[in-house]
């Protein structure tokens, strides 16, 4: 209790009041004015923007699902030492992330050894480039928060009993069919904790879009930071950063309905 | 340029302070007397804002600065390759230490003036030492003319200050944000201008519509940083940022906005890293960065230009915080490095704008280095002093917010 009113709501109500406060960027007083101006001015400036970051959040979600699956799969059903390969999944985490960030970037440079490899073969006109694209922020989100969608995935594969397996194959169901009717459903609380835990951190993150990113890939976490430490904007970026937190309750509360609650309370 | 109006500390505190710590103190006693009601918990986070100025406890007084021990330690805060460095070691620093018995921990925690300015103001606000006796902001952004008006730099002691009155360039003496350097002397100075990539631009650059050029889409690189995007704009629609009206601001952002489909990226320092990279041709840089990759790093396509519309010239100020533990060794230092013969190390090394006019000779003859000093960027001449802009000063916070407000959602939209 005192845990949470410590570390979740003085900060939280710290937050929700400094965006109705006005300061004074000369003297940094700043004054509870019930100010709620800032909220419209935010939403109306960046409302692009916080579009952005949930759909890149989204699309970079899916993608590091789907490379998380057959992988977690085959560690969980296939692999003779399961320990040995998940730990080879997540030992390039272990380096930190601005870090692997920045070595995506020197990789993928205009004239990086990747893409000048590519334009000596033509296989890419000599215009192409990945850096400043939406492609790059959102492969870079996927990758970099992979090891969130992986671990819950590999958790709820490795739950699944193998006797309903074998039973479903003793009733002549094919691989395939065990795999979409009783793998792929018993894994359903795993994709969704899976989706919560990389899609929130991706919306939020601001160091692939700074890293990778150009001119229009801007994410709301970005935004929020660079008002916060640069313009010394406390009240903008409060009131940014809180409605990017009633944005993201809503949408899990709306996921969660479609999904169900049961699976919350079990796996979150 | 307009001077920064000198606001009477004493009418600054008046105006400020009082009435928001009797408001707090009111908050605190209802919330002890029971009355938690939402409302009185979210007021109390209001913050009180300027308070322990300098003057308000008597700091930098003749009286204060004679009273001063002199200590054998020294915190010095600066900016990233800034000062000479050999094998890990700066030379400057132990001939210093050698010639004063003064230990000097020197760091580099200053990449940007507004975050470093943000993280040590709590510690300003309580009057406590911020863990720094001296830190080197620019003229160019608020934080310095803030921590001035607040009261928070300790005015120096004249008397420390012979190196400084006989061999600092009057490019950095007595300068508009700090009239009679009663609270600052120079680190070093530089141009915000245009660096490009001769190996793919191969006309001359000589306007900062280059920048704006279709020509080079995908390829232009331009600063995320307000003060230094907005100034740009303002450049190249032919206003003297310093002279600059709001009306000026709202047409230098749209110019900044028709040009964002040609611009690769909204940098902060990394720019010089995409420009290394090849990944941008052209770009608004600092002068001693693209001087230090061209001449010392081996990217010798890089070159530097000072636009005919004319560039930015800022100046890194060293300063002492108020709740400073060591003042004399602060001063000491800050003095030192007008020695010409230690200046001619230092600048041989970040080749920004010499404040030591005197230490072209010694690079040139002693450390035998033409290139740095004959360049125009180091030691400018008077062509190049006259083509030498300074920035628009913010008088008040509307201004500065207005500013920010227009050309802040270029970089971050």
């Amino acid at each position: 209790m005192l845990w949470l009113v410590l570390f979740f709501l003085i900060p939280l109500v710290t937050m929700l009041s400094l965006s109705i406060q006005t300061c004074n960027s000369f003297t940094f007083a700043c004054k509870l004015t019930w100010h709620f101006a800032e909220f419209p001015n935010v939403i109306s400036q960046y409302a692009q923007t916080y579009v952005r970051s949930f759909v890149y959040a989204g699309i970079a979600t899916i993608g590091a699902l789907l490379v998380a699956f057959p992988v977690t799969y085959w560690i969980a059903f296939r692999a003779k030492r399961k320990n040995f390969f998940l730990l080879m999944l997540l030992v390039p985490f272990f380096v930190s992330f601005v870090i692997r960030t920045t070595a995506w970037y020197t990789l993928l440079a205009d004239n990086g050894a990747i893409l000048t490899a590519l334009k000596n073969a033509h296989i890419v006109p000599e215009s192409f480039h990945v850096l400043a694209t939406p492609l790059a922020v959102i492969s870079g989100l996927a990758y970099n928060y992979l090891p969130f969608t992986a671990l819950p995935l590999y958790v709820a594969l490795e739950r699944i009993d193998r006797r309903v397996l074998e039973a479903s194959g003793d009733l002549y169901s094919t691989r395939r069919a065990t795999f979409a009717r009783v793998v792929l459903p018993l894994s359903v609380p795993g994709i969704f904790a899976a989706f919560l835990l990389t899609f929130v951190p991706a919306a939020g993150d601001y160091v692939n879009a700074q890293i990778l990113g150009g001119t229009n890939t801007v994410m709301i976490g970005s935004v929020i930071q660079k008002k916060f430490l640069e313009a010394g904007d406390y009240p903008g970026a409060s009131a940014l950063s809180t409605v990017f937190l009633v944005l993201m309750l809503l949408g899990i509360a709306l996921y969660a309905k479609f999904l169900g609650s049961r699976t919350i309370e079990e796996y979150v | 340029m307009t001077d920064q109006q000198p606001i009477d500390p004493a009418l600054w505190r008046g105006l400020t302070q009082s009435r928001t710590s009797r408001r707090r103190f009111l908050q605190a006693a209802g919330a002890g007397a029971g009355a938690l009601s939402l409302s009185s918990i979210l007021a109390a986070c209001g913050t009180s804002g300027v308070t322990n100025s300098a003057a308000e406890n008597g700091v930098g007084t003749p009286t204060w600065w004679s009273q001063q021990p002199e200590t054998k330690t020294l915190n010095y805060a600066n900016w990233p390759y800034y000062i000479d460095t050999s094998h890990g070691k700066h030379p400057s620093i132990e001939q210093f230490t050698q010639q004063t018995g003064i230990q000097v921990d020197y760091t580099e925690p200053i990449n940007d003036n507004t975050s470093f300015f943000t993280k040590i103001r709590p510690t300003l606000q309580d009057g406590k030492y911020v863990g720094y006796d001296v830190i080197v902001l620019t003229n160019s952004d608020p934080p310095l003319s803030q921590m001035i008006n607040a009261g928070w730099a300790v005015p120096l002691d004249p008397s420390r200050m012979t190196n400084f009155k006989q061999y600092a360039s009057p490019l950095v003496t007595d300068p508009s944000w700090d009239p009679g350097n009663k609270y600052t002397m120079a680190w070093q100075s530089g141009y915000t201008c245009i660096g490009y990539n001769t190996k793919y631009i191969t006309e001359d650059i000589t306007s900062i519509q280059s920048l704006f050029d279709p020509k080079y889409q995908g390829k232009i690189g331009m600063m995320g940083i307000s003060t230094e995007l907005g100034s740009a704009g303002l450049l190249a629609i032919g206003v003297d940022p310093a002279a600059s009206t709001p009306d000026d601001w709202s047409k230098a952002a749209d110019k900044l906005n028709a040009q964002k489909p040609l611009v690769r990226s909204y940098y902060d320092q990394d720019y010089i890293k995409a420009l290394k990279n090849e990944d941008i041709w052209i770009s608004m840089v600092w002068s001693g960065d693209v001087f230090q990759a061209a001449t010392y790093q081996g990217y010798d396509t890089l070159k530097i230009v000072i636009p005919d519309e004319g560039s930015m010239f800022w100046t890194d100020n060293q300063l002492i915080p108020v709740g400073v533990e060591n003042p004399v060794a602060a001063m000491t230092f800050m003095d030192y490095v007008y020695d010409p013969q230690v200046q001619a190390l230092i600048e041989d090394y970040n080749a920004y704008v010499c404040p030591v006019p005197a230490a072209k000779d010694i690079i040139a003859k002693d450390l035998k280095d033409p290139t740095v000093a004959n360049s125009p960027t180091v030691f400018p001449d008077a062509a190049m002093v006259s083509r030498s802009k300074p920035y628009y000063q913010f008088q008040t916070a509307d201004q500065l917010d207005q500013w920010n407000n227009t050309f802040e959602p270029i970089y971050t939209g």
